[in-house]
C-alpha cells in the first residue's frame, strides 16, 4: 500500500549571496495513514521549511527546487496553483505556532472559519455556520453559538489556539502539519491542547506531522521520528528505535541534553558549540565540527544508510544503546 | 464606548475654546485691531465710532468675551467687500470648495488605494517601481506649478478643457453644484486633477507599506494554509487591515484638500473659499479672514472627532479598550 | 586604571562617560557615506543639489544679468522666447519674462532667496521644535502634556493653514514667510524629538547619570541629545524641501517675497498672466528648477534616512 506522503530528496533554497541556500537539502520521509511523525530539530534546521514545502507556502525568494512531494500518490510539486489551493485546508490542514497571530485582528472567528468552508464547499451561509459552530464544539470551546460572533482577541492563547485546530480539522483533512503549535503556551494548556488533538486526530484517522524541538512531547504522541539538522534529516526512525538507539552522534546529544528523572544530580549533557547559521554550513557533514567523533571522511556528504522508513546519515554511527 | 465619545467631545470642545483665544490674541494683540476690525476708508470721527462700538476700549477680557458671544451669534461682523456678513459670504464659497475637494478625495482613493495595493503586492515587478517612482514625483511636484502646467497643455496647447471658473452648475439640496451639467464636470476636472495629485501619491505610499506590514503577519499564511483564494485574501484579510489607518489618512486629508483648495482654486479662478481668503489676505477684508479661520478650526476639530469614531466602528480592539 | 581611580574618588565624570561608552560606538564616517552612495537615486540627489547649491552661492558670476538690478533690465526686451537675443545682441538662453528680466538670471537669484529661507525656517524650526521635544521628554508632568498637547494641536491642522493664519495676522513678505514655516513646522520636530528621547531616557546610562545628580542641562545636551539627532537631521532635510516649496506656493499666492526680488515662486506666478497667450518658458524653467530643488534634496533625505535608521543598518 502507498504511504499517504512520501517525500523523495525535497530541496528548497533561498537564494543567498552569489548561490542558493538549501534550507532543506535532500529530505526524505515517508507517513502513513493515520501516522504520527515527529519532525525534530533545532529553530534554523529546515523543519518548518519543510512543512511549508509540503504545503505549497515557502515565502518568495524560496522556492522548492527539486524532489518529489508524492501526497497519496500524486507529486504536489508538479501540480498548478489552483489544484494545490484546492488540497489545503481541505485535504492538507496547517497549525501554526503562535496562535496570537495566525487569526485575523479584524474579522470575526465565524467569518474565518466559514469562509474557509466556502473556498472549498458549495454551502449556504447557515450550513457553513452550523459546521463551525460543531467545529467550535468539538475543540472544547463553550457555547460556540455565541463565540462565533466574537473578535480573536476576545479569546485567550490557548482558545485561540483551539479555534485554529477547530478551523485546520473543518474538513476532515488526510493530514495535519503542526507546526510547534504548542510552544507558545503555557505548560498546562500545552497538555490539554496536546491531549486533545492527538484524540481529535485518532478518532478522524488523520496523519499527522509535529513539528517541535522538544523531544518530550514527540516522544509521547509520535509513532515515527525524525530529527533535522542543518537542513538534513541527520536520523529516521521508529519513536522507540531512535529514542533509546540513537545511531547519529547529534540526536545522542539532543537526547542527552533532556533533563530526565534519572540524571538528577549529574551534570546536564551539552552539545559543545552553536548551529552554524545557513551560509557556514561546512561541507559534507553539517554537524562535523562539533561532533566528537568526526574525522577525514566526514568532509564527504554522508549518504543514507538504512531504507525509507529508518535511516541515519554518519560515516561513525554509534552501536550500541542509551544507557 | 460612550463615555469615550463624550471624552473626546469634551476635548474637542477645548481645543475650539483654545483655537479661538489663538485667533482672538493674534488679531487683538499681536496685530492692531483697530487695522484689523475697521474698514481703513472711514474718517476719523466714524472710527471712534467704530472703535466704542467693537468694544476696542475695553480690558482684553471683557474683549474675548463678546467676541466670544459673537461667535456663538456666527456673527464675525460684516466684509468691507462685499458689505455683508462675513460668515454669509463665505458659506456661499462653500458648496465649491466641498465639491473640488470631495471630487479630488475621490481620484486620489480611486487611483492611489489600487495602485499601492498593487505596488505592495508585487514590489518587485518593474511596473510597481514605475509606480513608486511616479509617486515620488507626485510629492515633490509642485502643486501650483503642475497646475499650471495643466492649463498650458490641456487649455492652452491642445484646448481640450477649460481652465477657470466653475462653468454651469445646476441646483441641488439648496446649493449650486458643477459635477450635474457637463459643462461644470469639464470645468472641474483640471483642478480636482491638480488637487489631487499629492493625495494619491500620499495614499499610494501608505497603502503600500501597510501591504508590506500585512503580508508579512502569520494570519495571511494561515489563510492561505485554510486554502482561500487569493482574491479573498487580498480583499478581505487584507484590505481590511489596511481600511484602519487608511481611513484615517482620508479622514485627515480632506481637511488639508480643503486647506490646500487656497492654492489650486487661485489657479484656476475656482469661487471657492480658498480663492476667497486669498483675496480676503490682499484686500485686508479682516472679517471675512477671521470667520475663515474659525471656520477651518470647527472643521479640524470636528474632522478629527469623526475619524476618532470611525477608527472605534474598524477596528474591534479599540471598541473593548473603550468599554474599559 | 585611571577610570578606577576617578569612580573612587567620587567624581561623576569618569563614571559616566565609561557608561556612556558601553552604547555601541558610531559606525565609520567613511563607510557610512559610502554606504550613502550605494544607491544610485542618492547619487542623483547629491549631483543636484549640489549643483543647485552651487549655482546659487555663485549666481552673481555666473549669471548673465544682475535681474534685481532694474537698471539693467530692457523693457523692449520683454516677453522674448528663449534663444532670442537681446537688443544689445546677448542671448537670452530661457527667454525673458514681462519686464525684460532674463528667465536664466532670475532663477539663478530666485535659488538664493528659495534656499536662504527653506534652510533658515527649516534650521529654526529644528532648533525650537527639537528643544520643546527634549524638554518635554526630560522634564515630565505638566511641561511634557501642555508641550505635547500644543504638538497635537499644531498637527492637526495642515501647515498651509497655520501658515495663512500666521500671514494673515502679521502681514505679507519674505520674513513672515520663514516665520510662518516655523510655525507650521516645529511640532514635527518635537515629536519626533521627544519619541527618541523617550526612548533613550529608559537606558541606562541616562538612568546612571541622573542618578550620580549630574545637571539636567548636561543630560540633555550630552546624553540625549546625540542620540536624537539622526532622525532630526532626515526630517531637516525633507523639511528643507518642504519649506522651499511652501514658500514657493505663498509667494506665488502673492504672500511671500517682493516683485522686485522675486523668488522662484514669484517668478511663476508672473509667467501665469503670460500662460494663456502660450508664452510657457517664464513660468515653465523657473518651476523645473524648483523641481529639480526638491527632488534632489528628497533623494538625499530619503537615502539619509535609509543608512541612519540603526533598523536597516547591515
Amino acid at each position: 500500500m502507498t504511504p499517504l506522503l512520501d517525500v523523495r530528496d525535497l530541496v528548497t533554497t533561498f537564494p543567498g549571496r552569489g548561490r542558493a541556500l538549501r534550507a532543506v537539502d535532500e529530505v526524505s520521509f515517508q507517513l502513513g495513514r493515520g501516522e504520527v511523525l515527529g519532525l525534530v530539530g533545532e529553530s534554523g534546521s529546515g523543519k518548518s521549511v519543510t512543512g511549508f514545502s509540503i504545503m505549497g507556502l515557502v515565502d518568495a525568494p524560496g522556492r522548492v527546487a527539486s524532489g518529489q512531494i508524492l501526497f497519496d500518490g500524486e507529486d504536489l510539486a508538479q501540480l498548478d496553483a489552483e489544484t494545490r489551493r484546492s488540497l489545503r485546508g481541505r485535504r492538507i490542514a496547517m497549525v501554526f505556532q503562535d496562535p496570537m497571530m495566525t487569526l485575523n485582528p479584524v474579522l470575526r472567528i465565524g467569518t474565518q472559519m466559514t469562509e474557509t468552508l466556502h473556498a472549498h464547499e458549495k454551502l449556504s451561509a447557515a450550513e457553513a455556520r452550523a459546521r463551525a459552530r460543531d467545529a467550535l464544539g468539538l475543540v472544547g470551546i463553550p457555547s460556540p453559538q455565541e463565540r462565533l460572533d466574537a473578535y480573536p482577541h476576545e479569546f485567550s492563547g490557548g482558545m485561540r489556539q483551539r479555534v485554529a485546530i477547530a478551523i485546520a480539522l473543518l474538513h476532515r483533512p488526510d493530514l495535519i502539519i503542526a507546526d510547534e503549535p504548542t510552544t507558545a503556551l503555557d505548560v498546562t494548556i500545552q497538555a490539554q491542547i496536546i491531549s486533545e488533538f492527538q484524540k481529535l486526530t485518532e478518532e478522524q484517522g488523520t496523519s499527522v506531522i509535529w513539528i517541535t524541538h522538544d523531544l518530550a512531547i514527540v516522544s509521547g504522541l509520535a509513532d515515527r521520528i525524525a530529527v533535522m539538522y542543518g537542513g538534513r534529516i541527520v536520523e529516521a526512525g521508529t519513536i522507540t528505535e531512535v529514542l533509546t538507539a540513537p545511531r547519529h552522534p547529534y540526536t545522542r546529544g539532543l537526547i542527552r541534553s533532556v533533563p530526565s528523572e534519572n540524571t538528577r544530580g549529574t551534570r546536564l549533557a551539552q552539545i559543545p558549540g552553536v548551529t552554524p547559521g545557513l551560509g557556514r554550513m561546512p561541507e559534507g557533514c553539517a554537524f562535523r565540527t562539533r561532533c566528537p567523533r568526526a574525522t577525514e571522511v566526514c568532509s564527504e556528504r554522508p549518504g543514507r544508510f538504512g531504507d525509507a522508513m529508518a535511516y541515519h546519515r554518519c560515516f561513525h554511527p554509534h552501536e550500541e544503546a542509551l544507557a | 464606548m460612550i463615555t469615550t465619545l463624550i471624552r473626546r467631545a469634551i476635548q474637542a470642545g477645548f481645543v475650539v475654546i483654545a483655537m479661538t483665544l489663538i485667533v482672538f490674541i493674534g488679531v487683538n494683540v499681536i496685530g492692531n485691531p483697530v487695522d484689523i476690525l475697521i474698514n481703513p476708508d472711514l474718517n476719523q470721527a466714524e472710527r471712534l465710532r467704530v472703535i466704542e462700538n467693537l468694544g476696542l476700549d475695553q480690558s482684553l477680557w471683557r474683549q474675548y468675551l463678546s467676541f466670544l458671544h459673537g461667535l456663538t451669534q456666527g456673527s464675525f461682523g460684516d466684509s468691507f467687500v462685499y458689505g455683508r456678513p462675513a460668515l454669509d459670504v463665505i458659506l456661499e464659497r462653500l458648496p465649491a470648495t466641498l465639491e473640488l475637494a470631495l471630487c479630488a478625495m475621490v481620484i486620489a482613493i480611486v487611483v492611489g488605494l489600487p495602485l499601492g495595493l498593487y505596488a505592495g503586492l508585487y514590489p518587485d515587478r518593474v511596473s510597481s517601481k514605475l509606480i513608486m517612482t511616479g509617486s515620488i514625483l507626485g510629492f515633490s511636484l509642485p502643486t501650483f506649478w503642475v497646475g499650471l502646467m495643466f492649463i498650458l497643455v490641456f487649455a492652452v496647447q491642445l484646448g481640450w478643457l477649460p481652465s477657470n471658473g466653475r462653468g454651469d452648475t445646476a441646483e441641488f439640496l439648496g446649493a449650486r453644484w458643477s459635477f450635474l451639467t457637463g459643462d461644470g464636470l469639464s470645468h472641474l476636472l483640471l483642478p480636482a486633477l491638480n488637487l489631487a495629485l499629492f493625495k494619491t501619491s500620499l495614499i499610494l505610499r501608505l497603502t503600500r507599506a501597510g501591504v508590506q506590514e500585512v503580508v508579512m503577519q502569520d494570519f495571511v499564511k494561515f489563510a492561505r494554509a485554510k486554502g482561500l483564494r487569493e482574491n479573498r485574501i487580498i480583499l478581505v484579510h487584507i484590505l481590511k487591515n489596511l481600511m484602519i489607518p487608511v481611513v484615517t489618512i482620508i479622514g485627515l486629508e480632506f481637511g488639508s484638500l480643503i486647506a490646500f483648495s487656497v492654492v489650486t482654486e487661485s489657479i484656476f479662478g475656482w469661487p471657492g473659499m480658498g480663492k476667497l481668503i486669498i483675496d480676503s489676505i490682499n484686500l485686508l477684508d479682516r472679517p471675512v479672514i477671521v470667520a475663515y479661520l474659525m471656520m477651518m478650526v470647527v472643521l479640524f476639530v470636528s474632522l478629527n472627532f469623526i475619524i476618532d469614531i470611525c477608527y472605534t466602528l474598524l477596528d474591534p480592539r479599540v471598541r473593548l479598550d473603550g468599554k474599559g | 586604571m585611571e577610570r578606577k581611580l576617578a569612580s573612587t574618588t567620587g567624581s561623576p565624570e569618569g563614571v559616566v562617560t565609561g557608561a556612556a561608552s558601553e552604547a555601541p560606538p558610531p559606525p565609520k564616517v567613511s563607510a557610512a557615506i559610502r554606504r550613502f552612495l550605494s544607491e544610485p537615486t542618492a547619487i542623483i540627489g547629491v549631483a543636484g543639489l549640489t549643483l543647485v547649491v552651487f549655482v546659487a552661492v555663485f549666481a552673481p558670476l555666473l549669471s548673465p544679468q544682475n535681474p534685481y538690478d532694474l537698471m539693467q533690465l530692457d523693457i523692449m526686451d520683454s516677453r522674448l522666447a528663449p534663444g532670442s537675443e537681446s537688443f544689445t545682441g546677448v542671448p537670452y538662453h530661457l527667454g525673458t519674462d514681462g519686464q525684460g528680466r532674463d528667465i536664466l538670471s532670475g532663477i539663478m537669484y530666485g535659488l538664493r532667496t528659495s534656499l536662504i529661507v527653506g534652510i533658515a525656517s527649516a534650521f529654526a524650526a529644528a532648533l525650537i521644535g527639537t528643544t520643546a521635544g527634549l524638554m518635554a521628554a526630560y522634564v515630565g508632568g505638566r511641561t511634557e502634556s501642555f508641550i505635547m498637547r500644543l504638538v497635537d494641536l499644531q498637527l492637526s491642522f495642515p501647515t498651509i493653514l497655520m501658515a495663512l493664519m500666521v500671514l494673515a495676522i502679521l502681514g505679507n513678505g519674505v520674513t513672515n514667510v520663514v516665520l510662518a514655516i516655523i510655525v507650521a513646522e516645529w511640532a514635527t520636530y518635537a515629536r519626533t524629538a521627544r519619541g527618541t528621547a523617550l526612548v533613550e531616557r529608559e537606558k541606562e546610562f541616562i538612568e546612571a547619570a541622573r542618578c550620580l545628580r549630574i545637571p539636567g542641562r548636561r543630560v540633555l545636551l550630552r546624553h540625549l541629545l546625540p542620540n536624537c539627532l539622526a532622525p532630526i537631521i532626515v526630517i531637516a532635510t525633507m523639511q528643507v524641501a518642504r519649506a522651499i516649496g511652501l514658500e514657493a506656493t505663498l509667494s506665488f499666492l502673492g504672500l511671500g517675497a517682493s516683485v522686485t526680488q522675486p523668488s522662484l515662486g514669484m517668478l511663476i506666478a508672473n509667467g501665469y498672466q503670460y500662460l494663456l497667450s502660450g508664452l510657457y518658458w517664464i513660468s515653465f524653467y523657473p518651476g523645473i528648477a524648483l523641481l529639480i530643488t526638491i527632488v534632489s534634496i528628497n533623494l538625499v533625505g530619503d537615502r539619509l534616512r535609509d543608512v541612519l535608521n540603526p533598523r536597516n543598518a547591515r
